[in-house]
């Protein structure tokens, strides 16, 4: 029970001992286990950020989806106006149209009136000159009598 | 804790304790003999350490790890929290070194565990008359492990404070430059005590548990209704050698980076 020369081969032993868990067991496995840690804390942070980025995305779409709600609903409202302005205009149009029709035939019959009235003029200006040569028995010529019987056809 | 029944006829009470504590040396007289039994047993964990580290080492699995690996991580862990919490910067060399001292002390320790006669005996079976078994019973050992732990305590403190530093700290410490005869006095009583409770701590829990489970194994030889204590009493110190075991071998291992954290401590930063 002393110290003996065991006390060298023991330090020699230690040495290589400490030397050999270092290299083979120590660095690789502290470098493993800190190359793990950052890997799962990149992993944590990249599932947060993703999280995140789905939070955003998310929002984004409802925000998307209200605007274009939006966009719709006032799309509908102007079409429907428009609609409405082009029925307002159309209608009046077809007034108008309507009137001008109206016009047109009231102005034809005017015309056709006249003309019938101007024919029976005529027919009534022949009858009477026959009736007026029956009369007085003796023809009226015509060319003789143009003044008179111009003013016989004012008159009427 | 098999009995030494079948040698107490043959072998007195101190006899027996005598045997057990022999080393199997060669080489003559004072400091040049190599116990053989000391060697042998602490090479014999040292290779089961390099084998278990070269095999685990190479097959580490960072994903799943599993079985063995996630015990070598759990304690590599625990000895990485210890010098996280004590030592500062960092030094490439106090990892493997504490993981070392602790891991190999601690089965050196434990080959206490051991029935004090199974090995020795099994060892007379092919001729070999002496055998102790636990490698920290031998001074050698934990003086080995101190002295080492020792010199790099010595190393670090010139590296770090500087040759004159580490003067300084001979001179001035513990108070201040009017006692520097006192200063050196106990500043050096105060570094070589380091080594020598290292060594003299862990060398005498390991003896006296090792002695204690011999009488209590002598318990069984003197007679037949001593089996009952020697179970019983052998059966508590077993288990509370267990602490003991893990304790010293911690405590050896907390020490190391204790003084080496010191050691690489400025002196203007003690203060």
């Amino acid at each position: 029970m002393s110290i003996t020369a065991t006390l060298i081969g023991q330090i020699i032993t230690f040495a290589i001992l400490v030397w050999f868990i270092g290299k083979y067991l120590w660095d690789p496995m502290t470098q493993m286990m800190d190359d793990r840690k950052k890997r799962i804390a990149d992993g944590l942070a990249a599932a947060e950020r993703g999280q995140h980025e789905q939070e955003l995305a998310e929002q984004k779409a409802v925000e998307h989806i209200k605007e274009a709600k939006e966009q719709a609903a006032e799309i509908l409202s102007q079409a429907q106006k428009r609609g409405a302005e082009i029925v307002e205009d159309a209608k009046d149009d077809a007034k108008e149209e309507g009137a001008r029709l109206i016009t047109a035939a009231n102005a034809e019959i005017e015309l056709e009136s006249n003309r019938a009235k101007e024919v029976l003029r005529e027919h009534v200006v022949n009858i009477t000159l026959a009736a007026a040569g029956k009369i007085i028995k003796k023809e009226i010529d015509a060319k003789a009598h143009d003044v008179l019987l111009k003013d016989v056809v004012a008159q009427l | 804790m098999s009995s030494p029944a079948a040698e107490g006829n043959a072998l007195t009470s101190s006899e027996y304790i005598q045997h057990h504590l022999h080393n199997n040396s060669i080489g003559e007289g004072g400091f040049w003999v190599i116990n053989l039994d000391t060697m042998f047993y602490s090479w014999l964990l040292a290779a089961l350490m390099m084998f278990i580290a070269y095999k685990m080492g190479k097959s580490m699995n960072p994903d799943t790890p599993s079985g063995g690996q996630n015990v070598l991580e759990a304690v590599v862990e625990f000895v990485q929290s210890q010098i996280k919490s004590i030592f500062p910067g960092s030094n490439p060399l106090i990892g493997p070194l504490s993981l070392t001292i602790f891991v190999w002390v601690f089965l050196m320790n434990a080959m206490d565990l051991l029935p004090v006669d199974l090995l020795p005996e099994l060892g007379q079976l092919v001729g070999i008359n002496y055998m102790k078994v636990v490698p920290t019973t031998d001074l050698s050992t934990t003086f080995a492990l101190a002295l080492s732990v020792f010199a790099l305590i010595i190393y670090y403190n010139i590296k770090i404070k500087g040759p004159i530093g580490y003067l300084k700290m001979f001179l001035f410490h513990p108070f201040g430059k009017y006692m520097i005869p006192v200063n050196i006095i106990m500043t050096t009583i105060e570094e070589v005590a380091k080594p020598i409770s290292l060594g003299l701590r862990l060398f005498g829990n390991m003896f006296a548990g090792e002695l204690i489970f011999m009488l209590i194994a002598l318990l069984g030889g003197a007679s037949l209704l001593g089996l009952i204590p020697q179970v019983l009493f052998g059966s508590v110190w077993a288990i509370f050698h267990i602490m003991i075991v893990s304790l010293q071998a911690f405590i050896f291992m907390l020490l190391t980076i204790v003084y080496l954290a010191m050691a690489h401590q400025d002196m203007e930063e003690e203060h």
